[in-house]
């Protein structure tokens, strides 16, 4: 059965590898629902946060492709209710139509959103949340007209209390020390 | 490394080399002593390089540049060290990407240097260039860009432990020509760790007795045996596992030659074109140890009847293999060598008398059915198979064997015998026709001193021909049989069983092979009837230096026993007969 996925990824900060990794999901013919890569807490290492909606099967074979990359650390996948996410849209409407009634003020409260500039032409709101939330935003700002909308992609925290990286690199360091030990042998 | 001691170019360092001299140091650092290449714009700061170095780094100037990167292939496969080969930007690159795409799928290391224009024109369409980072993406284990010389030696030293090390697999690195004339303070330090890559992971030892336990308990066990045998040495640890306890053993296509053929546990070769009773008996067995191998679709049939009876235990190296294809039980995730030598620690000695007298019940079926035939023939068209065994027995089952792909590899596969480990080449995964004349040209750098026999077909023949003229240049005794049956029969022979014998564009004209042979200065012979081939073979194998023979087969021959495609190893048939 289909459902959605998020699969996290770390690697060294390396040019190409981007595309390593979706051509894993292109050659199985499989969409990327969202996608975001950006540097994680350690240094010069980046995070990858990609969505999906597969069977499980698949996504499982994907994250041992991934994790096969030379330049990858390690690869994880998990449901959505393993994981705590949060997606960033903007909503840019006409200032008038805020000046002619109180509604999308009213929305604004209602749905925790917040004005980050407001010009005598526009105004930029701003909502943190799930997908469908920030949808619900702006089908409801659109009855009044959104110049342009835009809706970043995913990012995700385990409810694990630590991050699963350092873990794994700790463990990284053992097992290098052990396949030297049994090359010493 | 020793090369290093007594080279007096590398004696006398200057402080700053260019980068295209890094780049040969480099190699030779890494012990290369053969590269596989066609030089052209790009990558000439390279070759004027060599020319220094031609004493310790053989260049071989292939025909083509796909020539050149199957020719890396075969010397990898024979030797067990990295194929190198060399190649310029744009089409130079483009060319290798078969070869490159071969080795991925057949594990063969390698390591590609392609040059690429200079930086300042990287992404103008510039003369000769070409994505070759992009282009080569899915089919590398690694590649890398170099735009400057700094990063040669370091980029070169860890393309060769990636391609080496875990599961080997190709490397491209792409230098830009401006990176080979610069300037660089040459240090070589070999690469051996990158920390986000683990070749190898330790043995897990409670999966392992739980290995044994399972094995130890079974009632008809069976071996499926893969090149990761060869490709971590481990050939002796599985014989002494097989002795040890009594298991019979199938190997794949590119398994073949890890144990010798006539070893009394040895059962035979495993899929499509296999033997009889390992494909029956993979449906019958109650645990399946395979060992260095992937399950791949010309193994299994179809998957969702495959081996469903059996617990599945699964030696492998690479942990993305593991439940690819192929449910386990047990999976003991490391190379086959060190997890044979724990695992044959814990399994107790047995023997299966009965359970091995099956398989021999179901071999004494297919010799009636299909070999006998097949190796003496009652008609008077020759067959593939008494053509090469005959090589197997003209030469003591030592030679080495390429093929290439199709009839003549499936039946090089099924009749050729062998003693010796990495005796067999041949492409198995990507299927890729005009692969034997290079990787046979090849393998004769890697094994000098071993007979080198190539089985091609017409059609494979003619879509690498024109390396005949490196084999003339560097006068290479590659011996060279032609199994001629004027179609492309692999093809042929499946419109026959599946497309109502509709010979849609397998009909094929050939030149005269011989005369072909002649023109390049290399001597041949051709054989139409079978009085002649005893001795036209003898003559082949005596002759010191290259030589081609080409022999007239039957020319509407099929290759049984055959698992059609889709359908479960339990279905093999015999003949067409069985097919309705």
């Amino acid at each position: 059965m289909k459902q959605e996925y998020i699969i996290t990824a770390y690697s060294e900060n390396h040019i190409g590898l981007l595309n390593r990794i979706t051509i894993i999901f292109t050659r199985r013919k499989v969409n990327i629902e969202s996608l975001t890569v950006s540097e994680s807490a350690l240094k010069g290492i980046s995070k990858f946060t990609i969505v999906v909606n597969e069977e499980k099967e698949k996504v499982v074979n994907i994250v041992k492709q991934i994790d096969k990359q030379i330049e990858v650390l390690k690869a994880f996948y998990y449901t959505n209710d393993e994981m705590i996410f949060q997606e960033i849209a903007l909503y840019k409407v006409p200032t008038t139509a805020l000046m002619e009634s109180d509604q999308i003020e009213k929305l604004i409260r209602k749905h925790n959103a917040r004005i980050l500039e407001i010009t005598h032409e526009y105004t930029v709101i701003e909502k943190t949340g799930h997908k469908e939330e920030t949808q619900e935003l702006f089908e409801g700002l659109n009855s009044f007209g959104v110049l342009q909308f835009i809706r970043s992609g995913r990012v995700a925290i385990t409810r694990s209390p630590i991050e699963r990286l350092s873990e794994f690199l700790k463990e990284r360091d053992s097992l290098f020390e052990k396949m030297e030990a049994k090359k010493m042998m | 490394m020793t090369s290093l001691t007594n080279d007096n170019i590398i004696d006398q360092e200057p402080d700053e080399i260019t980068g295209s001299e890094a780049v040969c140091r480099s190699l030779i650092a890494e012990g290369v002593d053969t590269i596989f290449g066609y030089p052209g714009g790009a990558i000439m700061p390279v070759y004027d390089a060599l020319h220094d170095h031609h004493h310790h780094l053989k260049h071989v100037l292939t025909r083509h540049e796909q020539g050149a990167v199957h020719a890396a292939q075969g010397y990898a496969r024979v030797s067990g060290k990295v194929g190198v080969c060399l190649a310029t930007s744009g089409p130079g690159a483009t060319n290798l990407i078969t070869g490159i795409a071969d080795a991925l799928i057949d594990s063969t290391p390698l390591v590609c240097i392609t040059g690429q224009v200079t930086s300042g024109l990287l992404g103008t369409d510039a003369f000769q260039e070409s994505d070759v980072i992009g282009i080569t993406m899915p089919v590398t284990k690694w590649n890398y860009q170099i735009t400057s010389a700094e990063e040669i030696p370091e980029a070169i030293s860890r393309a060769f432990y990636i391609a080496a090390s875990g599961r080997p697999g190709p490397v491209v690195l792409d230098i830009t020509k401006d990176a080979q004339f610069a300037k660089v303070k040459y240090s070589y330090a070999k690469c051996i760790k990158i920390r986000s890559y683990v070749p190898e992971y330790p043995a897990d030892k409670l999966l392992i007795k739980k290995a044994a336990d399972l094995i130890n308990n079974a009632k008809k066990p069976f071996v499926l045996y893969g090149q990761g045998v060869m490709l971590s040495g481990g050939e002796k640890e599985l014989i002494n596992f097989l002795e040890k306890t009594g298991i019979p053993a199938a190997g794949t296509l590119l398994g073949l030659s890890a144990i010798p053929t006539d070893h009394p546990l040895n059962m035979g070769m495993l899929g499509m074109h296999g033997n009889y009773g390992p494909n029956i008996k993979t449906n019958e067995c109650d645990v399946l140890i395979a060992v260095g191998m992937r399950f791949d679709d010309r193994v299994t049939g179809s998957t969702s009847t495959y081996a469903k009876q059996a617990k599945v235990i699964h030696i492998e190296i690479d942990p993305a293999e593991i439940d690819k294809n192929v449910k386990t039980e047990v999976a003991l995730i490391g190379d086959a060598k060190h997890t044979l030598r724990l695992l044959s620690k814990l399994v107790a000695e047995k023997q299966y008398p009965e359970w091995v007298a099956e398989f021999q019940a179901a071999e004494d079926i297919e010799n009636i059915k299909v070999v006998n035939d097949d190796l003496s023939p009652r008609k008077p068209g020759l067959t593939m198979a008494e053509v090469v065994r005959m090589v197997s027995d003209l030469t003591d089952n030592k030679a080495i064997v390429i093929t290439d792909v199709g009839q003549n590899q499936m039946a090089a596969a099924r009749y050729s015998k062998f003693v010796d480990s990495r005796s067999w080449v041949t492409s198995g995964g990507l299927g890729t026709m005009g692969f034997g004349l290079p990787a046979a040209m090849g393998a004769k750098f890697g094994s000098p001193d071993r007979e080198v026999v190539l089985f091609t077909g017409d059609g494979g023949m003619q879509m690498t021909i024109q390396e005949l003229g490196t084999i003339a240049q560097e006068k290479l005794a590659v011996k060279i049989v032609i199994l001629n049956n004027h179609f492309l029969g692999m093809v042929r022979q499946w419109q026959e069983l599946f497309f109502e014998k509709r010979y849609s564009f397998t009909e094929i004209l050939s030149p005269d092979f011989v005369k072909v042979a002649d023109a390049y200065g290399i001597p041949g012979s051709a054989v139409h009837n079978r009085n002649e081939l005893e001795g036209a073979m003898k003559k082949m194998i005596d002759h010191d230096g290259p030589y081609l023979l080409e022999v007239m087969i039957e020319k509407e021959d099929n290759i049984f026993p055959m698992v059609p495609a889709g359908k479960s190893v339990s279905q093999i048939i015999l003949s067409a007969d069985e097919l309705n």
